[in-house]
Order: C-alpha cells, then sequence, then structure tokens
C-alpha cells in the first residue's frame, strides 16, 4: 500500500495540502487530492472526519485556508459555488441544498435556470425535471408540490440528477446514497459509472465501503481532518479499505478492547472481529464492479 | 450541458392515472395558493359594507376605496417582494416621506426645475434601499433590526433636516414651480370614466402588480426571491446570488417609495415632515394579509394587493357605515390575526399534499 503517484496530465482538479479552519476549529490539513477525468475518487471516514468541509472546499462553498488548490492547472480561490459552477463543478450536498417551499421544477433548476429571452421556459424546465426523475426511477406524481413534502430518499434523488444534470466537468456527491433504498442506490452507482464513462471526474463521498468499492478508482480515507491514506484500486482490497473504514477500524478497535477484557467479552469480541471480516466479503454487489 | 443519462432497466413506465393523484382535488390545489384566503376574506368584508354601509354602495365610493388602497398597494407589491425574500423594511413608511421632502426642498433651494428633484429623490431612495440591504446581508443582523435603526435616522432627518431647511414642519408650496404641471400629470392626476373621477394612482398600482406577479412567477429573479426567502444558504450553495437579490429587493422597496413619496408631494403640494409614520406596519399587514410568510419563501404580490384592497375598504368602510372612526385599528388587528391564522392552516394543507 503505497501512496499515489502524481499523474504527469493535469488534472480537472487538484488539492495540495490543503486546510481549513474554523476559527480556532482546525477541520482539515494538509490534504492532497486529484480528480481527472474518467475517474472516480472515493472520499472516506468517520463522522466529523472532514469529508463534508473537502468537499465545501472544492464546491467554492468554503475557502481554503491554506494549501493549494487548481481547477485544469489554474490556481483557483472560491468565493462562491456560482464560481464552481461555471467551471463546470456540480455538488450533491449532504443537506441537499433545496428550498423546501419551492416547487420539485423549480428546485431542479435554480440557480440554473432555462430562459427564453425574459421568461423561464417553465415548460422545458417542468418535463426536464419530471423526465430526469423517472431516468432515477422516481415517479413523482407532480413536479409542482413543494419539494419539502417529498420522501427523504426522494429529495435525495432530485439534488442527484440535479447534479448529474448540470455538472459539466466535475460532479461531487456527499453520501448520496445514505439515505437511499437498495435500488435508488444502484441507480445512483450507476449514475457515477456512466459520469465516468462521460469523462467526468466524480469525487464520491460515503461510508458504504460496498458502494465506494466498486465504483471507485482511487480511495482518500480521512480521519481528524488528516490524510491516512490514498491509494489507487490497484494498491488496496475491499477487504483492506472496510478495516480501515469509519466502522471497519473501529470495530477492529472495539473487538480488541473487549478481547483484552476477557471472559464473555472475548465472546463478543469474537463475534465483532468476524463481522468486520465479513463486511469485507458479505454482501457485496459485485455486478456494480466496472 | 444537458445530458441524458440511460439507465439499464427501464423506468417503470407512468402509469396512465396514478393512483396517488387522486387524492389532491381541484379545490385542496386553489387553496394551496397563497392569496386565496384574502380573496374570500375581500369579497366577505365587501358584502359585509354593501349591507351595512349605503353610501358604499356608490361607484365614487369604490373610486376613493381604490384610491386608498393603491396608496398602500404600490408600496406593498415591492414589500411583499421582500418579505418574500426573507426580510423587512421597517423604514418604508418614512421613506416615503423622505423623498418627497428631498425632491422639494432639493428643488426648492435651488430653484431648479422640480424634475431635477425628483431624479435626485430617485437617487436618495434608491441609496437609502441599498444600505438597507448591504448592511443586512453584510452584517447578518436581522432586517427588522437594521431598517429599525435606519427607521429613527430618518425620521429624524425629516424633521430635523426640513426645520432647518425651511424653519417649518412643513415644506414650502412647491405648486409654481417650473415642472410641476407634467410631474402632477404623471404622479398625481386624475382622469373620469362616466362621471367617476378615478386617480391616476390606481392605473399605476394595476401595473406595478402586473409587473411583480410576472417577475415573482415568470423569471429568473422571481425564482431567486422564493429561494432566497425559503433558505438562503441552499440558494447560494447552488449559485443563486442571494446577497445582490436581498439588496436588489430593498432597492425595489426604495424605489416604490420614491414613487411614493412623489405622488404625496405632487398630490398635495407640500409635504409635513412627520407623514409616513407607521404606514410600515401596513404595509406589512397588508402582504401578510395577502398571504406572505412571516419567515419568506412563501406569498404573491396579487395577495398582497388585495391586502392593500381590504385595508381600504376597512378604513373607508367604517366611516361610511357612520360607525366610530376608532374602531378601524381594532378591526385591522383582528383582520391581521385572521389571515395570520387562516394563512397557517392553508400552508399547512398545502405542505400536507401527499
Ligand atoms: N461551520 C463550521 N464551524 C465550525 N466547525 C465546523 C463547521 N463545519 C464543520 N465543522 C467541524 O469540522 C469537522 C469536520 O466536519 P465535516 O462536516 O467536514 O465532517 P464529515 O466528515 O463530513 O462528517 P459526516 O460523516 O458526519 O458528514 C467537525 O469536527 C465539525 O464539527
Ligand atoms: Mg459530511
Amino acid at each position: 500500500m503505497t501512496a499515489v503517484v502524481p499523474e504527469t496530465a493535469t488534472p480537472l482538479v487538484r488539492l495540495t495540502d490543503a486546510g481549513k479552519n474554523y476559527g480556532n476549529i482546525i477541520a482539515l490539513r494538509g490534504v492532497t487530492l486529484e480528480v481527472s477525468g474518467g475517474e472516480v475518487t472515493c472520499v472516506l471516514g468517520d463522522n466529523g472526519a472532514g469529508k463534508s468541509t473537502l468537499i465545501k472546499i472544492i464546491a467554492g462553498l468554503h475557502e481554503h485556508t491554506s494549501g493549494s488548490y487548481e481547477v485544469e492547472g489554474e490556481a483557483v480561490h472560491f468565493s462562491s459555488p456560482r464560481e464552481a459552477l461555471d467551471h463546470g463543478i456540480a455538488t450533491v450536498y449532504q443537506d441537499l441544498a433545496v428550498v423546501p417551499l419551492m416547487p420539485v421544477w423549480r428546485n431542479f433548476f435554480l440557480g440554473n435556470e432555462v430562459r427564453k429571452g425574459l421568461r423561464m421556459d417553465i415548460g422545458f424546465m417542468r418535463e426536464t425535471t419530471k423526465k430526469e426523475l423517472l431516468d432515477m426511477g422516481i415517479d413523482l406524481r407532480d413536479v409542482d408540490q413543494p419539494i419539502g413534502t417529498l420522501s427523504g430518499g426522494e429529495r435525495q434523488c432530485v439534488a442527484i440528477s440535479r447534479a448529474v444534470y448540470f455538472g459539466a466537468k466535475v460532479l461531487i456527491l456527499d453520501e448520496p446514497t445514505a439515505a437511499l433504498g437498495v435500488k435508488q442506490s444502484g441507480v445512483v452507482l450507476r449514475y457515477i459509472l456512466q459520469a465516468r464513462e462521460r469523462g467526468l471526474g466524480v469525487i464520491f463521498i460515503t461510508h458504504n465501503p460496498h458502494h465506494a468499492y466498486p465504483v471507485g478508482d482511487r480511495f482518500l480515507l480521512l480521519k481528524r481532518g488528516q490524510s491516512i491514506g490514498y491509494y489507487r484500486k490497484s494498491e488496496i482490497s475491499r477487504d483492506e479499505l472496510t478495516a480501515l473504514m469509519a466502522g471497519g477500524a473501529e470495530l477492529e478497535e472495539l473487538s480488541h478492547e473487549l478481547e483484552s477484557a476477557g471472559g464473555a467479552s472475548a465472546d463478543a469480541a469474537k463475534i465483532l472481529g468476524e463481522e468486520v471480516h465479513d463486511l469485507g466479503i458479505d454482501r457485496v454487489s459485485t455486478k456494480e464492479a466496472p | 450541458m444537458s445530458s441524458t443519462l440511460e439507465t439499464r432497466p427501464g423506468p417503470p413506465p407512468p402509469a396512465a392515472s396514478d393512483e396517488r393523484v387522486a387524492r389532491q382535488s381541484p379545490l385542496s390545489r386553489l387553496l394551496a395558493r397563497p392569496e386565496v384566503g384574502a380573496l374570500v376574506g375581500a369579497i366577505l368584508i365587501y358584502i359585509v359594507f354593501f349591507i351595512v354601509a349605503p353610501p358604499f354602495r356608490q361607484p365614487e365610493s369604490l373610486s376613493s376605496v381604490l384610491y386608498v388602497s393603491s396608496t398602500f398597494g404600490i408600496m406593498a407589491v415591492a414589500v411583499a417582494l421582500l418579505m418574500i425574500g426573507g426580510e423587512f423594511d421597517l423604514s418604508a413608511g418614512v421613506a416615503v416621506t423622505s423623498s418627497a421632502l428631498f425632491a422639494s426642498m432639493f428643488a426648492y433651494q435651488f430653484t431648479l426645475n422640480l424634475w431635477v428633484g425628483v431624479a435626485a429623490a430617485l437617487v436618495f431612495a434608491l441609496l437609502v434601499g441599498f444600505i438597507n440591504g448591504y448592511l443586512v446581508v453584510k452584517t447578518g443582523i436581522p432586517s427588522f433590526l437594521v431598517t429599525l435603526g435606519t427607521f429613527f435616522m430618518l425620521r429624524g432627518l425629516n424633521l430635523a433636516l426640513t426645520k432647518a431647511v425651511t424653519g417649518n414642519v412643513a415644506t414650502n408650496d412647491v405648486s409654481n414651480m417650473d415642472g410641476f404641471d407634467s410631474a402632477q400629470k404623471v404622479f398625481a392626476s386624475s382622469f373620469t370614466i362616466g362621471n367617476v373621477s378615478i386617480r391616476i394612482t390606481l392605473l399605476w398600482w394595476i401595473l406595478f402588480v402586473a409587473i411583480g406577479t410576472w417577475l415573482l412567477l415568470r423569471t429568473r429573479l422571481g425564482n431567486w426571491i422564493f429561494a432566497v426567502g425559503g433558505s438562503a444558504p441552499s440558494s447560494r450553495a447552488v449559485g443563486v446570488p442571494v446577497n445582490k437579490v436581498k439588496i436588489g429587493l430593498f432597492m425595489g422597496v426604495g424605489f416604490l417609495a420614491w414613487f411614493m413619496g412623489m405622488h404625496n408631494l405632487f398630490a398635495f403640494n407640500t409635504v409635513q415632515s412627520g407623514g409616513g409614520l407607521g404606514n410600515e406596519f401596513i404595509y406589512i399587514v397588508a402582504a401578510v394579509v395577502g398571504g406572505c410568510l412571516l419567515t419568506g419563501g412563501y406569498g404573491s404580490v396579487i395577495g398582497a394587493a388585495i391586502g392593500a384592497f381590504i385595508f381600504g375598504m376597512t378604513n373607508l368602510g367604517i366611516v361610511y357605515a357612520g360607525w366610530d372612526p376608532d374602531w378601524f385599528y381594532f378591526f385591522l388587528g383582528a383582520l391581521l390575526l385572521g389571515a395570520i391564522l387562516l394563512n397557517s392552516f392553508v400552508r399547512k394543507r398545502a405542505e400536507a399534499m401527499r
């Protein structure tokens, strides 16, 4: 397991030693990351590891406070998400960034309204929203209903299909499968693969190694705001990834702790240890793998 | 930029008749519109005064009601848009007077054509709106507080500056100055239809309501107004220029405050420096009665117009009915409460459509 050697071709997005402080809280420190076209980079880590902070820098929501950020070789300092969007970087935020009281179609096109002269082309936007959501397997009754009335998963699908629709070069997904059922998760993973085939760079944040491993080309592991590993797929196995990840690592720790206590705890530790192992091999849908 | 992705297992074909849609009746769809409560209220109030106040039935009375409604309704257009955008402007009432004072004294003191004063007042009013908006978006302090500050500042400025310049509580009569006649035609003339005299502010009101509604429902800017009021962080995240929209909305209030100031100036020829006080609440009442949510993100310009019409009807209807006008504010408060209750009911329905 060695670190990825930087490529010679200019990547779409390159963070070098990037860091972010919120006042005196260091949320992210010294993270290096590259995303090239036709490549999926997975970012993995515990809750609070700094994953969202990382993608908020790339998406232009926050400015990095140290290190450098380059888009297609050009150093950038985005002061608003608009600038990132104008560079073709679209994001699905963890909180989805939707306006609950607004109709679904208005949310879908918010910030990217299609216009006919001065007016919005409402017919086109309605139909497109309906169609894009159907493609995701979401059959909405009515694209005019406030998005706040959709279920959490449906809302997530709207946010994802919106980013897929507008993401020209780089697509960022912050835990897109967290609230989704099996079928929609499958669709999201397929979207990620299709985006890769179209030559987009994808940054995929997830807690689930079974979602990450099949679609990812590179894996960045974060812990307490720092990078604890950056691997190509060839350099890491699914089991190793699972063990390194949030959950896996913790379970292992937990298992060791229980083991040292002896007695009944040792049995529990055994079960936990098996679980850690099982997590890596079972329940993996290999058909998602490229 | 559009790229349609194919999914391998085809999506379920859209059912011709979706069994889940049937539950939503056309009535509940109508009820989900923000202005429907105000419309029902307006019809009821109209019927009540039609029955109890015989003078109310005269066409001239309707014309007077519409005039009073328009003087508040024009401001309510901008105030409603601002409220949908998630902000308040408590300085809106005195800003009307400030604009009128500014135009009048500027032209009078420098013996200029009144139109120069009118133009200078426009710059002034837009600047006040800009400052309000800029302070709100840059400091993040609630607009309620920021504009409370500018409200007091303008109020003091109106009184003090007028006294300093004219030595009086009102400005000098401008009716003999250059440009008065043409300006009066634009801002404060009237015309007759049949034998009913109609004030030109009614036409301006209709025009501003039409523009405001079109802007809100049909343009990108309208989408952004709903969005910044509904959730500013989400709007920013998807690339909406939140600060610009909000500042623009405050400047919209400034623009219409200027317009109403010009109406007052050319309708009365002189401006009382203490005027306009308390009107900011009536604009807000009109917007809320018309279905605007105090928390932003929801509402309608037509609703605010209906709200202003309700205000005008009640204001004059009480007089026509021969009741003690002191009751007016009691009714106004009751109306506001009723509207808020109705709106929260309607909105819960709208949100619970599924
Ligand atoms: N606006 C903020 N102000 C202060 N601290 C913040 C802010 N946003 C995040 N943090 C802190 O930065 C750290 C990283 O947060 P971040 O949201 O990036 O975690 P995450 O890896 O996305 O977690 P999760 O898996 O729960 O989404 C956390 O400790 C969090 O408390
Ligand atoms: Mg997160």
